[in-house]
């Protein structure tokens, strides 16, 4: 299973990339394997909303299952991948890359620190 | 407490090669392997599938009124099959409920040629409920009635490559053997096999029934048979998607105790030239017309049906969603459900309660998926 080195995770499967005080947010590549075959998404936010932590912001199902991706940090959303909505396998085939769902920028950048990181996230134990 | 899942013989060959297990009608059945369900799919729709469905139940029916005992239990008239014809069939109750549905198998005796026996092919779920019920409706009908599901194995070998594979295995030409209807044949050397033209894919190929004590060997020679083909092994999700398309019913979704053949739009299982339990309602329903009938829809606005999900016309609640999911080989989100009559016709606008929000659908033609034998 693949864990960039330079993100950071919650417990819930999802990634943040930080530069600056913009953050990059997504699902794992663990996520995207247990959930399989990812035919939809939906993003439950619109640009200009402010998020907290914790809410969701998009829904992903897959051919068995569905599931909401949460925010690991607050703030504004300004932008979102709609892209994803045409070809959400791209969540599949490229987790960490392509597949960023939402960027956002951050009002209370000290949750970053509260986030796993690389190495506690490859050991933690997966809720499902 | 959960009760322990049963497993069939392939079960550690499931695990060995990535199939993720999941609990499925009172067995563990690998739910997919790692190339994915969508690719399942695909490939038994272009290539071939090899699906492990020993955990469906087998009996069968012989003696002397085996032919009338059938006729009385399932709604097809098997007076009307021919030796070695597979036809889909049901139980009914005698409100019209379906008991289950299954595949009847007229049949030679191996023991002496000139008796005919029944084989019928039952679902996993419903295996101790159907032999239970039949075994109940015996009464002075000279007929043995027998649970064979452990000591007969059940592969499925479905797609378009499906039958010029397993022609390679067999002395009889399987690729003459007419749709629904079967051939008894030996492959490995000595394993007797019957190959039934039938499935549950909406694709060409068969279903195979032989000796459990077989299953690895027969599996294993099957995938290496059709390597060159591209066959795979196909888990469970993407059976369902495989038989939805072509509108297929599962029970427990579009059938039940509560659902009746002519409301799941089953007349051809149905023969009223014979009297069988559920005559008497089935043909009150089929006259009246006035109970909810299965549709197929697609979504219009973006959104998933899942089973359970409400249906809405005009604000009033009107039904749920049997079978909803993305259909891989339309690329639309489609469902089946049942309903009202007068909201059945094709381009009938409905709205799916999908997380609390209501989407437009509209009915579409069923089947969404043609499948082989009818093209």
């Amino acid at each position: 299973m693949k864990v960039p080195d330079d993100l950071k995770f919650t417990k819930n499967d999802e990634w943040i990339r930080v530069d600056g005080e913009i953050g990059t947010i997504g699902i794992t590549d663990y996520a995207q394997d247990s959930l399989s075959d990812i035919v939809f998404i939906e993003f439950l936010v619109d640009k200009g909303d402010t998020i907290n932590k914790g809410e969701a912001c998009a829904s992903v199902e897959s051919v068995k299952a569905a599931a909401d991706v949460y925010m690991p940090a607050s703030g504004e959303i300004i932008e979102i991948n709609e892209s994803l909505t045409d070809t959400p396998d791209l969540i599949n085939s490229d987790p960490f890359g392509e597949a960023w769902m939402v960027k956002v920028k951050l009002s209370n950048p000290s949750e970053i620190d509260e986030l796993l990181d690389p190495n506690a996230y490859k050991t933690m134990e997966h809720e499902h | 407490m959960a009760k322990e899942l049963k497993e069939t013989m392939l079960h550690q060959w499931h695990i060995d090669h990535g199939g993720r297990m999941v609990p499925f009608a009172g067995w563990e059945m690998p739910v997919q392997y790692p190339s994915g369900p969508i690719k399942e799919h695909n490939t038994t729709r272009q290539a071939a599938g090899a699906f492990d469905i020993d955990h469906m139940g087998q009996m069968t029916v012989r003696g002397p009124q085996a032919e009338e005992f059938v006729n009385w239990v399932v709604t097809y008239n098997v007076s009307k099959m021919k030796l070695f014809d597979a036809h889909y069939s049901l139980f009914c109750y005698a409100d019209g409920g379906a008991v289950d549905d299954l595949f009847v198998y007229k049949l030679p005796d191996p023991d002496d040629k000139e008796k005919i026996y029944f084989f019928l092919a039952i679902n996993a779920d419903n295996r101790e409920k159907d032999v239970a019920w039949v075994k109940a409706h015996v009464g002075n009908y000279d007929v043995e009635v027998k649970d064979i599901s452990d000591e007969t194995y059940m592969l499925a070998i479905q797609g378009p490559k499906a039958p010029a594979i397993l022609n390679r295995m067999t002395k009889a030409d399987l690729t003459e053997v007419p749709r629904f209807t079967a051939v008894q044949d030996t492959i490995l050397g000595n394993v007797p096999v019957l190959f039934g033209r039938t499935g549950y894919t909406g694709e060409d190929g068969f279903e195979l029934f032989f000796p459990a004590e077989h299953a690895i060997r027969v599996w294993e020679a099957i995938l290496e048979e059709g390597k060159p083909e591209g066959i795979q092994p196909i888990g469970l999700a993407a059976r369902d998607s495989l038989r939805f398309e072509p509108c297929m019913p599962l029970y427990g979704h579009e059938l039940s105790q509560y659902i009746s053949p002519i409301q799941a739009r089953l007349s051809f299982a149905v023969s009223f030239d014979k009297d069988f339990i559920g005559k008497d309602a089935l043909l009150k329903q089929k006259l009246e017309k006035s109970v909810p009938v299965l549709v197929g829809f697609k979504m219009v606005d973006r959104g998933v049906p899942r089973p359970e999900y409400k249906i809405f016309r005009n604000g009033k609640e009107v039904g749920e969603v049997t079978t909803g999911m993305f259909s891989p080989t339309t690329s639309q989100y489609l469902g089946m459900a049942y309903l009202p009559r007068e909201i059945s016709k094709i381009g009938t606008e409905i709205e799916i309660m999908i997380h609390n929000k209501l989407r437009k659908a509209e009915i579409v033609k069923r089947p969404f998926y043609i499948p082989a034998y009818r093209r």
